[in-house]
């Protein structure tokens, strides 16, 4: 029993000791470590596959479709610590975009202060400061003649500004009229874009998502490690997030009252999975 | 649960973990027994006569497990990939995610009762589990190291010439001594403490609800002749119909060149599915009820499927959902909480 005693006592002293030094450091805006937050897209009970007409997904209406392209803007990202100090990334290296088919372009990377973090927030799409920017503030990935519009790229020269979130694919449930794509190849095509207008206020489809960190894991962050969030992004969601639709009905949303329907349902594509420490 | 460890180790611990990365007491009684075999399992595979597994070498090989400097930029440990907690596998990644960020082509299997394993890797290529740990540290989306700077690097730290002269006799560090103790660590996580166990070798009073019974028959029909009792795996390849992967891995055939081996992949043990998801060897499924619909709708009549799942010309495996409740039931009594909670296998 004494034996017992001591052991116990010797083990507090040391979890004491230990806690000291796992101490969550002093918030200070210039003790910068690297975060990386992971865009890891899925389809339901399915990882992202491009293409796969032997096996397609099925939506919440029970349509088959296959998906050709997913792209998307991740800026403005913000963080919480666990006592709820906010630290905002600055602008200039807050904006990322997220390819499907480029499986490196999925880890937006930020450098933020060391501490323990429990709330993550992030804006999908280019906030309307930026998409209103003098020209050369468009640099990297906001450069607008990256791609160009069929090309992959994400800026609308037609309309001044950026598409948010591009989603492309096929279904056999799509027509081949005018309802439909009358080129008869039955692809649904989503770009979402829209930030509230230059001069008169039009369409905003800027969303901001925040995600709780608190049950799949902190992140803590350390300059001697590398801690990364990993999200899921459900792609599916996009048909049956708040509001659930047919592509059949909607096969082709752009710059649409639709599209504000279709951004609405984007908080519900992202769910954290898990936390790399 | 004390039990069983007393039973594999013989060791009480006593243990501070209150952080990784500081030092613990542990205050060690009684002696280490090494491997044991469990009642309900089959002869090992592996060869102990040539590497008998020791305390020494089991805790210098766990140390090495755990042991950043294996990567090129001592960043990435073999336990970043095959966490215990996710039945040390890599929990949420489809595919590995290894130094620098780069992604692997592979889903990470878990390190369990390996040594019953003949072959290893999702497309074979490897027979000796001795052999295995060169492949990780070389590999460029894993560690992307070379051998010979690793063990440089271990010879440099006296802390290592120590534990390789307690383990091996010399404070020598060798390819051999280095993958015998990897080994050793990797053959004592065996996962054998289910809730299926006890209930095989009537411990206690473990028993079967009805839907778990009724679940163990279908699996008897359905599953185990690929999935064998009782680890879940007859040790061999097949082709379960998978849509090949992006990629187009041809799984056995990379190591043989045999037509007759083409997307035949190995088949994974059904042990711990709670932990290890996702599944198959690219991880395309995130969740069970994937799998399920995958062997009930979409098996696919790629090269050399299985003539199991393609039986009277009928593919697939008829599961209903009610089945398909009973199958879940089941397979959720080869869970071992234990295993992942075992802190003799986790860093120290
Ligand atoms: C970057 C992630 C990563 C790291 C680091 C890593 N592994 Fe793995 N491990 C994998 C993947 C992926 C596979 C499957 C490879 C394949 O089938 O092609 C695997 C397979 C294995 C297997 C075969 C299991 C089986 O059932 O066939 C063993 C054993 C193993 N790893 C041990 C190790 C050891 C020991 C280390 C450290 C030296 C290590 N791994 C480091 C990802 C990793
Ligand atoms: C013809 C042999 C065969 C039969 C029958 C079979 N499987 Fe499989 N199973 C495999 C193979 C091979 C794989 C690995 C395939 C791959 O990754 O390419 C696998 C993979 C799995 C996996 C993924 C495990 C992991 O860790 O990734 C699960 C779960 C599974 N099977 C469950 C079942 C169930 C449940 C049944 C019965 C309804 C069943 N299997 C019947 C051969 C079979
Ligand atoms: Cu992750």
């Amino acid at each position: 029993m004494k034996k017992i005693l001591t052991i116990i006592t010797i083990t507090s002293i040391l979890f004491t000791a230990c806690k000291k030094d796992n101490a969550t450091p002093d918030f200070d805006e210039q003790n910068l470590a690297s975060l990386s937050v992971e865009f890891d897209n899925i389809v339901g009970g399915r990882t992202l596959t491009f293409d796969n007409t032997a096996v397609p997904y099925t939506n919440a209406t029970g349509e088959k479709f296959t998906i050709s392209s997913i792209q998307y803007f991740i800026s403005n990202i913000q963080l919480t610590t666990t006592d709820g100090k906010q630290f905002t990334v600055p602008q200039d290296s807050s904006y990322f975009l997220i390819k499907g088919a480029d499986r490196a372009s999925r880890f937006a990377k930020v450098k933020v202060p060391e501490g323990d973090y429990s709330k993550l927030t992030f804006v999908l799409g280019v906030d309307s400061l930026r998409s209103t920017m003098p020209v050369d503030k468009r640099t990297g990935v906001l450069d607008p003649a990256l791609g160009g519009h069929d090309g992959g790229g994400m800026y609308w020269g037609w309309n001044s500004g950026y598409i948010f979130f591009k989603f492309e694919g096929n279904s056999e449930v799509i027509t081949n009229d005018q309802f439909g794509d009358p080129t008869g190849k039955k692809q649904f095509k989503y770009h979402i874009g829209g930030f509230g207008g230059y001069s008169a206020p039009t369409i905003n489809n800027i969303r901001t998502i925040t995600v709780d960190l608190t049950n799949a894991g902190i992140a803590k962050v350390r300059k001697d490690r590398q801690s990364n969030i990993h999200l899921f992004v459900d792609l599916m969601k996009v048909f049956n997030g708040t509001t659930t639709f047919s592509i059949k009905t909607y096969p082709t949303v752009m710059f649409g009252e639709f599209s504000t329907v279709i951004s609405k349902n984007f908080k519900d594509l992202f769910t954290h999975d898990h936390t790399e420490n | 649960m004390k039990l069983r460890y007393i039973k594999y180790f013989l060791v009480i611990t006593v243990f501070a973990y209150a952080c990784k990365k500081s030092e613990h007491i542990q205050e060690k009684v009684e002696t280490f027994l090494g491997f044991q075999k469990p009642k309900n399992f089959p002869e090992t595979a592996y060869n102990f006569a040539n590497n008998p597994v020791t305390k020494e070498g089991f805790e210098l090989g766990r140390m090495l497990f755990y042991e950043p400097r294996l990567s090129r930029d001592n960043t990435i440990t073999c336990g970043s990939c095959h966490i215990q907690s996710s039945a040390f596998t890599q929990h949420g990644h489809d595919v590995s995610h290894g130094i620098e960020d780069r992604l692997g082509t592979r889903n990470s299997p878990p390190i369990m009762n390996l040594a019953w394993n003949k072959a290893f890797m999702w497309g074979g290529g490897i027979y000796d589990l001795d052999l295995f740990p060169i492949s990780p540290i070389t590999t460029h989306e894993e560690m992307d190291e070379s051998l010979e700077n690793v063990l440089n690097k271990l010879r440099s730290l006296d802390k290592y010439k120590s534990k390789f002269k307690a383990a091996f006799g010399s404070e020598e560090i060798s390819t051999g001594k280095f993958l015998k103790a990897l080994s050793q660590f990797m053959l004592m996580c065996v996962s054998s403490n289910s809730k299926y166990d006890k209930v095989m070798r009537k411990e206690g009073n473990a028993s079967f609800t009805t839907t778990e019974l009724e679940g163990y028959e279908l699996f008897k029909q359905k599953c185990s002749s690929c999935h064998a009792e009782p680890l879940f795996t007859d040790n061999g390849f097949r082709n379960n119909g998978l849509v090949p992967s992006s990629i187009n891995d041809l799984g056995l055939y990379t190591a043989t060149l045999l037509a007759t081996d083409k997307y035949k992949f190995k088949v994974p043990s059904l042990r711990n599915l709670k932990y290890t998801g996702p599944f198959m060897h690219d991880g395309r499924f995130l969740t069970l009820d994937a799998v399920f619909t995958h062997y009930a709708h979409e098996v696919q009549a790629t090269e050399n499927l299985d003539p199991l799942l393609n039986k009277n010309g009928i593919r697939g495996i008829s599961i209903n959902s009610d089945e398909k409740t009973k199958l879940m039931a089941f397979l959720n009594t080869l869970n071992d909480e234990e295993f992942i909670n075992n802190k003799l296998l986790a860093e120290q």
